[in-house]
C-alpha cells in the first residue's frame, strides 16, 4: 500500500471520514468515564476538598494546549518546506483545537484558583506563560483568516509558528525569571508529593479522551478545510454522503 | 549594497520627518500620560517608570513598522530589491538598520528627559539608556517579521500588534527588569548579559526569517 497517496488532499477526505468515528466514539467513552470515575470513585483531596476535582479537565487541557502549538509548528513547516498542502490545513486545522485547550485550561484554572488560593489570577509563571501561549495562537489563527490566498496563509502561518516555537522557552524562562524576581514564594499545585490511584486514573483516562477528541475534531475541521479548498473534492463528498 | 540601502531609507526618512516624530511624539504622550491617570506620588512613580517607559517603547515602535516595507511594497522598489543578486538578509538588515536609526534612536535620546520626570537618579537614568541601546534593536528586528508576514494585507497595522506584541515579552522583562533592579539597588547586569543575549539571537536569525516572509509576501 502506498501512504504517500494519502498526502493529497483530496485521498486523505474519505479515509479521514473513516478514521472519525474510531477517534470520536472512544472519546465519548472515555470522557463518560473519566468524569464518572473522577467525580464520584476518586476522594476528596485532604486540603482541598472536591474542589481539586477541576484538575481533571483542567491538567489536560493545558497539556494538549502546548503540545498542539508543537504539533501545529512541525506541521506547518512540514507544509512549507515540502510544499504539502495537507500538511498546512492540518497547522490551520490545530491551531483551533489548541487555542480552544489553551483558554480552556485558562478558565479551570480561575475556577480551581478561587477556592484554593483565594484569587481567580495570580501572575505566577505557568499562568502568565499559557496566557502568551493564547496570544500566540491567536496572532496565528488571526494572520491566517486575515490572508485571503490560502497559499500564502499557508506560508506566512508557519514563518509565524515556526519564529513562535523558537521563543515559547525563550519566553518561558524570561516569565519564570521575572516572576522569581517579584515574589518570593511560588505556589505549587499539587502539595502532596503522591496523589491517590483513583485520582491518577481519571486523570490519565481524560487525557486519552482530550487526545482522542483533539484528533476527532481536528480531522473533522481539516475535512471541511478540504472541501473548501480543493474543488475537485466535491465529488468526493458527493460519492460519501 | 547595505551602506546604500541604509542611505536611500534615510534620505527617505529625512524626506519625511513628520512620520518619525510623530512616532516620537507618540512615546512622549504616552509616558506622560501615566502620572495622570495614576498620581502624582513620586515613590510610585519611580517604581513604574521602567515599565512605563518600555512598554510606551514597544506601542511606539508598532507605529514605524508598518512603514517598514509598505512604500516600497506599494511603488514596487521592493520586488526589485528581491530580485537583486545580493542576499535578501542584508536588504533586510540595511532596512531594519535605517528603521532603528530614524524611528528608535530618537527615543533613546529623549528617555533620560521622561526619566527626570519619573524622578529616576542619574545611576539609574544611565542603566535606562543602556537597555534601550540594547534591546530597541530587538524591537526592530522582531517587528520585522511581523511587518513582512502582514504587508499588504487590510488590517496589517492592527495585525502586526497582535503577532509582535507577544514576541516582545522577553525584552520587555529583561529591559524593565534591568532599570528596576538598579532602582532598589541590585547590579543590573544580569539582566543586561540576558538582553544582549537576546539581541544577538534576533540579530542573527530575524532578518533570516524577515526575507523568508518578504518572499512569501511578493510573490
Amino acid at each position: 500500500m502506498n501512504l504517500y497517496k494519502y498526502a493529497s488532499p483530496t485521498n486523505f477526505y474519505p479515509l479521514a471520514g473513516k478514521i472519525i468515528p474510531w477517534f470520536a466514539t472512544p472519546a465519548a467513552i472515555l470522557f463518560g468515564v473519566g468524569l464518572f470515575v473522577g467525580f464520584f470513585i476518586a476522594p476528596p483531596d485532604f486540603q482541598q476538598g472536591d474542589a481539586y476535582r477541576i484538575m481533571f479537565i483542567h491538567v489536560p487541557a493545558a497539556w494538549l494546549g502546548m503540545f498542539l502549538y508543537i504539533l501545529m509548528a512541525i506541521y506547518a513547516g512540514i507544509g512549507w518546506a515540502f510544499n504539502a498542502r495537507l500538511a498546512s490545513m492540518m497547522a490551520s486545522s490545530i491551531s483551533i483545537t489548541g487555542a480552544m485547550f489553551t483558554f480552556l485550561s485558562l478558565v479551570t484554572g480561575a475556577f480551581w484558583g478561587k477556592p484554593t488560593w483565594g484569587t481567580w489570577w495570580v501572575w505566577d509563571a505557568r499562568m502568565t506563560s499559557t496566557l502568551i501561549l493564547l496570544f500566540l495562537y491567536i496572532g496565528f489563527i488571526s494572520l491566517q483568516s486575515s490572508i485571503d490566498d490560502p497559499r500564502r496563509a499557508d506560508r506566512a502561518g508557519a514563518v509565524l509558528a515556526l519564529v513562535g516555537v523558537i521563543n515559547v522557552p525563550i519566553i518561558y524562562f524570561s516569565v519564570q525569571w521575572w516572576n522569581t524576581l517579584h515574589q518570593g514564594a511560588t505556589i505549587r499545585i499539587l502539595q502532596k508529593p503522591t496523589i491517590h490511584g483513583s485520582m491518577l486514573w481519571a486523570m490519565l483516562i481524560m487525557l486519552a479522551a482530550c487526545w482522542l477528541y483533539s484528533v476527532a475534531v481536528v480531522l473533522i475541521r481539516v475535512r471541511c478545510i478540504i472541501v473548501e479548498r480543493e474543488q475537485n473534492a466535491n465529488r468526493f463528498v458527493e460519492a460519501t454522503v | 549594497m547595505l551602506r546604500w540601502i541604509v542611505w536611500r531609507d534615510l534620505i527617505l526618512a529625512w524626506r519625511r520627518r513628520a512620520d518619525a516624530l510623530s512616532t516620537l511624539f507618540f512615546f512622549v504622550i504616552v509616558v506622560s500620560l501615566f502620572p495622570l491617570g495614576i498620581g502624582p506620588e513620586t515613590e510610585l512613580l519611580r517604581s513604574i517608570a521602567p515599565g512605563v517607559v518600555w512598554v510606551a517603547a514597544l506601542l511606539a515602535s508598532m507605529l514605524s513598522l508598518g512603514r517598514l516595507f509598505a512604500n516600497d511594497y506599494q511603488d514596487g522598489t521592493l520586488e526589485q530589491l528581491l530580485m537583486t543578486p545580493q542576499p535578501l538578509y542584508l536588504v533586510v538588515f540595511g532596512k531594519v538598520a535605517a528603521q532603528w536609526l530614524t524611528s528608535e534612536l530618537p527615543l533613546i535620546c529623549i528617555a533620560p528627559l521622561l526619566g527626570v520626570q519619573f524622578g529616576l537618579s542619574n545611576q539609574t537614568l544611565r542603566v535606562l539608556i543602556v537597555t534601550l541601546i540594547l534591546g530597541t534593536p530587538v524591537l526592530s528586528l522582531i517587528g520585522s517579521v511581523g511587518a513582512a508576514l502582514t504587508l499588504g494585507l487590510r488590517s496589517s497595522s492592527v495585525l502586526i500588534s497582535i503577532l509582535v506584541l507577544p514576541l516582545y515579552i522577553p525584552v520587555l522583562i529583561f529591559g524593565a527588569g534591568a532599570v528596576e533592579a538598579s532602582i532598589i539597588g541590585l547590579s543590573p547586569v544580569s539582566h543586561l548579559y540576558l538582553l544582549s543575549a537576546l539581541t544577538v539571537l534576533a540579530l542573527i536569525f530575524a532578518p533570516w526569517a524577515t526575507a523568508a516572509a518578504l518572499r512569501i509576501s511578493v510573490e
